[in-house]
């Protein structure tokens, strides 16, 4: 009765190789394939240390200008852009603003290549049902998978660094983009679907002209959820040595210090909602035509 | 086009089947044979659309589908256009078979040959009333300077001038529609399909369409298939009217056919209820007897409904009227007595068969 109280397992001996022959297979393909990978991924490197060398180097008073220049032409809405200043000049004054910097420049680049790879991944599945079967669980994976078990292999292909830590941050903010871009195709209404068959329209020429336009909405959406993810990720990707406001809270969760950390925690809140109100506003002004309802 | 005068092509439709279904290939032959709707549904789990719908729809006219909701007139009429594909049959349209073409005809055809207006009117509702109106131009890759010339003409002539750089949500439903409308005209295609199109307005404003409807046909003169449940609406629009019922044709004639030979109980209830003096025409009433000399010198022209010569002798106060030909020759007489016997609805349809027969 043995085997019925405690579970009949994997003999000790085969288990234990079994994972040493994963660990070596994997390995053994890190040490030929790393410098490919490495180099596949090069020009994205090169995109981030643009986008930071950019962020930091440039004089704080023009960036508050340019950041709540770019708040204004999304929302036109003064509160907004209000917010946005004070916000950064508070940062600024607890001396936080390179930190910030850095981390703004990792979730813009991470948003961007989210919205490069999801939208299109998005476009594909909402017109195969197959291919849908297929990558929706792949999404729930990255989704609910611990970040860190996904940044062991990351880490050992690719080293610690900026590159490692952006592909963790897209990993876990692209499931909302290409979900929600893939949902609002599928949910544009099927009797304008079909007129603009009866008007002759190629499947580019239905997809530009009506199922894009008409699912922004919701694809904003996943815009919006996936630059909160990615802020989520900040403080799990400067383990692996992304620099930013992450790595004090790190710091500070190793050496007890609590007024550190809620500095650069609410500065991280502070970021996530200029980039949430923005965002949002222009995704409401983006469905302006549908506001004015005939009475 | 060389020829303007009549724009449109013929539509011919043979022997077209429709079975909906995992396997409606299978189904063919035995629907052919005979199989009933309700045997194929209950016994195979297909449905069946539309039976050996043979309509032959002349270039330039009115073709009116009148059927109620589940009759098969949405599917038959998204077959011109094939927006549905057919199980079994022919749609011949200047000679080439649409149901055999293949996609990139299809889609020349759809941008060249047809138009088509909806019944919930299917507009962008991001782009203004201008932006929808080009959107068949655009499709077809013109330039946007004529695609304006063309929308903004044909928006003036439905009506909507002034309303361009309007949203769709910002008009009535009234509006809307002649946004579909100017829309399917600025294409210019020689067919336009009509699905329902006014059946979403009030009956005042669909009263009106169905003027402007009209009064733009004598323009344009185009193949117009217009499906509809409402026999009124049928009757004053249709130059021919196929009636169907359970996925066949179950009559197709003038609106005056049917209104004097309805072909079966199912049409004689529609037809009761119908202002008979606004369909029937005088030359169906008009006999060769009666003196000519007591007419009084009223004059009826061949064509003209019941109620139009009722009030022309009411206003002469006569109660003969020479009816006359396009060229002015008499053929015939009728009298007030026949001419209302004619408007009022008779007791029974099979009485008034026999009469007419």
């Amino acid at each position: 009765m043995d085997w019925f109280y405690s579970f009949p397992n994997m003999n000790d001996d085969t288990l234990r190789n079994l994972k040493k022959a994963m660990d070596e297979g994997f390995k053994a393909f890190t040490r030929q394939y790393g410098d490919v990978i490495e180099s596949f991924f090069q020009p994205l490197q090169y995109f981030l240390i643009q986008a930071e060398r950019f962020m930091t180097t440039t004089p704080w008073p023009v960036m508050i200008v340019l950041i709540g220049g770019i708040a204004w032409i999304a929302s036109r809405n003064w509160k907004i852009v209000g917010g946005t200043i004070l916000t950064l000049l508070l940062i600024g004054y607890f001396d936080m603003w390179s930190d910030a910097m850095k981390t703004i420049a990792m979730i813009f680049v991470g948003t961007v290549v989210s919205i490069v790879v999801g939208i299109p991944i998005g476009i594909v599945m909402a017109r195969s049902d197959g291919f849908q079967r297929m990558v929706n669980p792949i999404l729930d994976v990255m989704q609910t998978m611990p970040s860190f078990v996904y940044l062991i292999p990351v880490v050992m292909l690719l080293g610690i660094g900026k590159v490692p830590g952006l592909i963790a941050v897209v990993i876990y903010a692209i499931p909302p983009m290409i979900r929600l871009t893939n949902l609002g195709i599928r949910l544009v209404d099927k009797d304008v679907l079909e007129a603009a068959d009866a008007f002759g329209s190629s499947s580019w020429q239905r997809l530009r002209n009506v199922q894009i336009p008409l699912a922004l909405p919701t694809i904003m959406a996943g815009i919006n959820q996936t630059i909160m993810m990615a802020l989520a990720m900040v403080v799990i990707a400067s383990m692996i040595g992304v620099q930013g406001l992450g790595q004090p809270v790190l710091r500070s969760v190793n050496g007890q210090f609590f007024s550190l950390g809620l500095f650069n925690g609410l500065a991280i809140v502070g970021i996530a909602i200029i980039f949430d109100r923005v965002s949002q506003a222009y995704g409401k002004r983006l469905q302006k035509h549908q506001e004015v309802v005939h009475g | 086009m060389a020829d303007r005068s009549v724009q449109g092509a013929g539509i011919k439709i043979k022997n077209l089947y429709k079975i909906f279904g995992q396997r409606p290939q299978a189904y063919v032959e035995a629907v052919k044979k005979g199989m009933s709707k309700t045997e194929l549904n209950e016994d195979h789990g297909h449905v069946l659309g539309l039976r050996d719908i043979n309509i032959d729809m002349p270039a330039g006219c009115i073709q009116v589908v009148m059927g109620l909701s589940g009759s098969g007139k949405s599917t038959l009429i998204r077959h011109i256009n094939r927006l549905i594909d057919p199980t079994a049959g022919e749609v011949i349209i200047d000679g080439a078979d649409v149901c055999k073409m293949n996609q990139n005809d299809l889609r020349q055809f759809r941008r060249h040959k047809t138009a088509m207006v909806f019944q919930k009117f299917a507009l962008l509702p991001h782009r203004t009333v201008l932006d929808n109106t080009v959107y068949g131009l655009e499709i077809q890759g013109l330039s946007r300077e004529k695609q304006e010339e063309q929308a903004r003409r044909w928006i003036g002539r439905v009506g909507l001038k002034g309303f361009e750089d309007h949203y769709p949500n910002q008009l009535s439903g009234g509006m809307q529609q002649r946004v579909g409308l100017a829309r399917a005209l600025t294409n210019d295609a020689p067919i336009l399909l009509m699905d329902e199109a006014f059946s979403a307005l009030d009956p005042l404003i669909r009263m009106d369409m169905q003027s402007v409807l009209l009064d733009l046909q004598k323009e344009i003169k185009k193949t117009v298939v217009f499906i509809t449940h409402d026999l009124d609406e049928a009757l004053r629009l249709g130059d021919r009217i196929a009636i169907l019922r359970d996925g066949e044709v179950v009559q197709q004639g003038t609106g005056q056919d049917i209104v004097l030979q309805p072909a079966d109980e199912y049409i004689s209830s529609f037809v009761k209820e119908v202002n008979r003096g606004r369909v029937i025409m005088v030359d169906t009433i008009a006999t060769q007897s009666g003196a000519p000399s007591a007419t009084g010198g009223v004059i009826v022209k061949t064509g003209t409904i019941l109620e139009e010569a009722a009030k022309t002798m009411t206003d002469a106060n006569q109660q003969y009227a020479t009816v006359v030909d396009d060229n002015g020759k008499p053929t015939g007489v009728i009298s007030m007595n026949n001419l209302i016997q004619a408007m009022v609805t008779p007791i029974s349809h099979l009485t008034s068969k026999a009469a007419a027969e």
